[in-house]
C-alpha cells in the first residue's frame, strides 16, 4: 500500500483571532484563581486615537510661520469664569491627579519638581496632599473625591486650584481600591485606615447625588476659600456632552475630561477595557457643549487620556481644548517601566513596557510603591529634570505644528487644520475624511 | 454678641467675618438672623467661637468646621458639618441627608431626626441623633462614633471600617459587613459620655452595638456580591 501522507499539503495551525493566545491565558488564569485581573494603567487595546488624525500644514491657502524664529505662545489661563485667582500655565500640558498611595512620596516630589521647572501644574489624587508635592510645586491643583481621604479646610486653602471629581476615563463609575499590602503606616494615617487593609475609594460622592447637589457643593467650597481657587470639575468620557453641559451648569470653571486610554492606579482589567470612551469620541461633544451655552474658551476645558506628545497636545487643543493633562506618559518620563529594571520585571512575570500591577508595590523603578527600599531606587530631582525635559520636547513639537499650521499661539489651532485618518476617526469628530469634505452624518449627505 | 442679618448683608460677608475670627478675637459669640434656608452657612471657620443661627438652614451648613460651635435653632439641610475637622455643631430640629458625612472630629448633636445617609464615610467624628436615622446611615464609616437613639434605617453600617455604631431603638436592617456586636464595660464607658455631651438622657444599657466583621478588610471572591 502506498504512503502518500508526506505528499499532501496540510492546514497551517492557525491562531483564533477571537481565542487569541492572551485571551486563551485569561481564561486558564481565571479559572485557575477565580478572581478577575486587577491592574493599573489604561487601555491597552487599539483604539481610535490622536493617531487616526494628521494635520494639514500650510502652501498657498495658508500662511506659515517661521520655526524656532516667530513667536508661538503657549500660555494658557485656567478659571476665568468666576475665580478671583485664576491660575496662568506656561505651557498647557499639565500633570494629571495621581494618588499618593499609590505612588511614592518622591515621585510626587519628582512630578511636582518637573512640572515647576516647565511651568506648570501638578494635581493630588486620592491620599491628600503631601508636603513633598506642595512643597514642589509652585501650582498645585488639589482633588475632591469620593473617598475624602485626607480632605482638610487647611490643605483646601494652600492649594492652587479645586478639582471635584467625578469620574475618570479609565473607570467612568466606578470606585478605587489601594490593596492593603500598599498601606503603610504614612499611607494609613492620611486615609484614617488601619494600616494594611484595603482601602476603598466609593464610586460616588457621598455628601451629593446629582448636578443640583453638585451645585451647591461647590458653592461651599468658594465659600470655603473666598472665592479665589478656579473650581474644576472632573469627568470620565462616557456622555460628554451632558455630562460637560451639567459640569458647567453646576458652576465649574474648568471641564476635565479624561477619555478611556487614560491611566488608573488599580482597577478590574475589564473596566479598564470595556467602560467609557475613546478620547477623540469626546472632545468635539464637549466642544459642542460649551459653544451650546456660548461658554467655549470661557470655561476652559483639560482633556487627558493617553496624550503621548506634541503631536497629541496640538491636535486636543485644535479640537477646542484649552490644555491637556498627562499621567501615564509623566509616570515613564519619571522613569515607570524603564528596560534598566528588565531583570526585576522579568522576575515578577513581566516585561519593561508592560508592568501594570501597581497595586502589588513591587515596583523595581520605586514610582508606584511604598516599599522604603524600592523607593531609595528612585531620585525625586532626576525623576523630575527629566519630566521637565519631556514636558518641554511636547510644547516645542505642538509649536512646530502650530507654525507649520500658520498659528503664532496654540490656541489658534482649530479643526480646520485637522483630517481623518479613518472613518472611525471621522464620524466620531466630525472632521472630514482626509482628501473630502466629508464625514459620515454630515448634514444634507447620505451614505 | 455681634448679630448678623443675613439677608440684608449676605452670605459671602459673614462667612468672611467668622473665618476672621482668630483665637485672640473677642468676638467670641455671634448670632445670625434671617437663615431662611440659606446653603453654606458659617462653613470653614477656624477659631473657638460661638455662632448661632436662628431659624432653618440649606445645604451645607458648618461645613469643614475648626474649633467652633454653630447651634442651629431650627433644621438642618443636607450635609450639615460635612467634612468637619473639630468643634461642635448642635441642630434643634432636624437633619436632612447627609449630616456629618466624612467628617474627621469634632461633635455633631442632633436633637431631632437625622434623614438618610448620616455618618456617611465619617471619618473620626462623633455624631449623637435624638431621634432616628435614615437609610445608608454610616456607610463605609471609618472611624468616630454614631449614636442613634430612635431607630435605624436600611443598610445601616454598609462596608463599614472601625467607627463604633449604637442604636437604642430598631435596626430596619444591616449592611454589608455591619454585624451586631458585644457591648463590653469600655462602651457602655464610651457612651455614657458620648450621650451626656449629647444632652440626652437614654441609658447606655438600652443601645446595642454595630460594628464591622471585617470579612471586607482584605479583597476575596468569596466575599463579592
Amino acid at each position: 500500500m502506498k504512503d502518500d501522507t508526506h505528499s499532501v499539503p496540510r492546514t497551517v495551525p492557525i491562531q483564533s483571532a477571537t481565542f487569541s493566545n492572551p485571551t486563551n491565558a485569561e481564561i486558564r488564569r481565571a479559572a485557575a484563581t477565580g478572581i478577575y485581573d486587577i491592574r493599573g494603567g489604561g487601555s491597552k487595546r487599539k483604539l481610535p486615537h490622536f493617531d487616526d488624525l494628521l494635520f494639514l500644514g500650510a502652501s498657498i491657502s495658508r500662511y506659515a510661520l517661521e520655526g524656532y524664529r516667530e513667536k508661538c505662545d503657549t500660555k494658557v489661563v485656567l478659571g476665568t469664569r468666576f475665580a478671583k485667582k485664576p491660575i496662568e500655565l506656561d505651557i498647557p500640558v499639565t500633570i494629571a491627579g495621581m494618588s499618593f498611595g499609590a505612588l511614592s512620596g518622591p515621585a510626587k516630589e519628582a512630578l511636582g519638581r518637573g512640572a515647576t521647572m516647565a511651568g506648570t501644574s501638578t494635581t493630588t489624587g486620592d491620599g491628600g496632599m503631601t508636603e513633598e508635592e506642595r512643597g514642589h510645586s509652585t501650582k498645585l491643583v488639589y482633588q475632591v473625591l469620593p473617598s475624602r481621604y485626607g480632605m482638610n479646610p487647611d490643605d483646601l486653602r494652600r492649594c492652587d486650584a479645586i478639582e471635584v471629581v467625578v469620574g475618570q476615563g479609565a473607570k467612568p463609575g466606578g470606585g478605587g481600591m489601594l490593596l492593603g499590602q500598599k498601606i503603610s503606616d504614612r499611607v494609613a494615617q492620611m486615609r484614617n485606615l488601619p494600616k494594611g487593609i484595603d482601602q476603598r475609594s466609593a464610586c460616588r460622592h457621598p455628601d451629593w447625588t446629582g448636578p443640583d447637589d453638585l451645585e451647591i457643593k461647590i458653592m461651599e467650597l468658594r465659600e470655603i476659600t473666598a472665592w479665589e481657587k478656579p473650581i474644576y470639575v472632573k469627568i470620565g468620557g462616557t456622555r460628554p456632552y451632558f455630562d460637560t453641559m451639567l459640569a458647567i451648569k453646576a458652576g465649574a470653571d474648568v471641564v476635565v475630561l479624561d477619555g478611556m486610554q487614560g491611566g488608573t492606579a488599580a482597577t478590574q482589567d475589564v473596566f479598564i477595557e470595556h467602560v467609557g470612551l475613546p478620547i477623540i469620541a469626546c472632545i468635539g461633544e464637549a466642544v459642542r457643549a460649551l459653544q451650546d451655552m456660548d461658554l467655549h474658551r470661557e470655561v476652559q476645558l483639560i482633556v487627558s487620556g493617553g496624550i503621548r506628545g506634541g503631536a497629541d497636545v496640538a491636535k486636543a487643543l485644535a479640537m477646542g481644548a484649552d490644555a491637556v493633562a498627562i499621567g501615564t506618559a509623566a509616570m515613564i518620563a519619571l522613569g515607570d517601566n524603564d528596560p534598566r529594571w528588565e531583570d526585576e520585571y522579568n522576575a515578577l512575570g513581566t516585561t519593561a513596557g508592560a508592568y501594570d500591577d501597581w497595586h502589588e508595590g513591587k515596583d523595581p523603578a520605586g514610582i508606584t510603591t511604598q516599599d522604603a527600599e524600592l523607593m531609595k531606587r528612585f531620585d525625586p530631582i532626576a525623576g523630575g529634570r527629566h519630566l521637565n525635559n519631556f514636558l518641554k520636547v511636547m510644547t516645542l513639537e505642538a509649536q512646530t505644528i502650530a507654525r507649520a499650521c500658520g498659528h503664532n499661539h496654540l490656541h489658534n489651532l482649530e479643526p480646520e487644520d485637522l483630517v481623518s485618518l479613518t472613518m472611525e476617526a471621522a464620524a466620531m469628530t466630525k472632521i472630514p475624511l482626509a482628501g473630502t469634505q466629508w464625514y459620515p452624518g454630515k448634514p444634507g449627505t447620505s451614505y | 454678641m455681634q448679630t448678623f442679618d443675613l439677608e440684608a448683608q449676605g452670605l459671602r460677608n459673614l462667612n468672611a467675618a467668622l473665618q476672621a475670627q482668630s483665637a485672640e478675637t473677642n468676638q467670641t459669640k455671634w448670632e445670625v438672623v434671617n437663615a431662611k434656608g440659606s446653603h453654606a452657612i458659617a462653613v470653614g471657620l477656624d477659631a473657638p467661637i460661638e455662632v448661632n443661627v436662628m431659624g432653618s438652614t440649606g445645604y451645607y451648613c458648618a461645613g469643614m468646621n475648626k474649633q467652633a460651635t454653630v447651634h442651629v435653632h431650627g433644621s438642618a439641610g443636607p450635609g450639615v458639618a460635612e467634612n468637619m475637622m473639630s468643634g461642635t455643631v448642635i441642630i434643634n430640629g432636624d437633619a436632612s441627608q447627609y449630616a456629618g458625612a466624612t467628617a474627621n472630629g469634632g461633635t455633631l448633636i442632633v436633637k431631632g431626626n437625622a434623614s438618610s445617609r448620616c455618618g456617611i464615610s465619617m471619618k473620626g467624628v462623633d455624631i449623637i441623633v435624638h431621634g432616628n436615622v435614615g437609610h445608608m446611615s454610616a456607610f463605609m464609616a471609618q472611624s468616630g462614633n454614631l449614636v442613634v437613639c430612635g431607630d435605624a434605617g436600611d443598610a445601616l453600617g454598609d462596608s463599614i471600617y472601625e467607627a463604633r455604631l449604637f442604636v437604642r431603638g430598631s435596626v430596619k436592617s444591616l449592611g454589608a459587613d455591619c454585624i451586631e456586636k458585644e457591648m463590653r464595660p469600655e462602651h457602655i464607658e464610651i457612651l455614657t459620655d458620648l450621650l451626656e455631651r449629647g444632652e440626652c438622657d437614654a441609658k447606655p444599657e438600652e443601645f446595642k452595638r454595630y460594628g464591622s466583621a471585617r470579612k471586607l478588610y482584605n479583597f476575596d471572591i468569596d466575599n463579592a456580591y
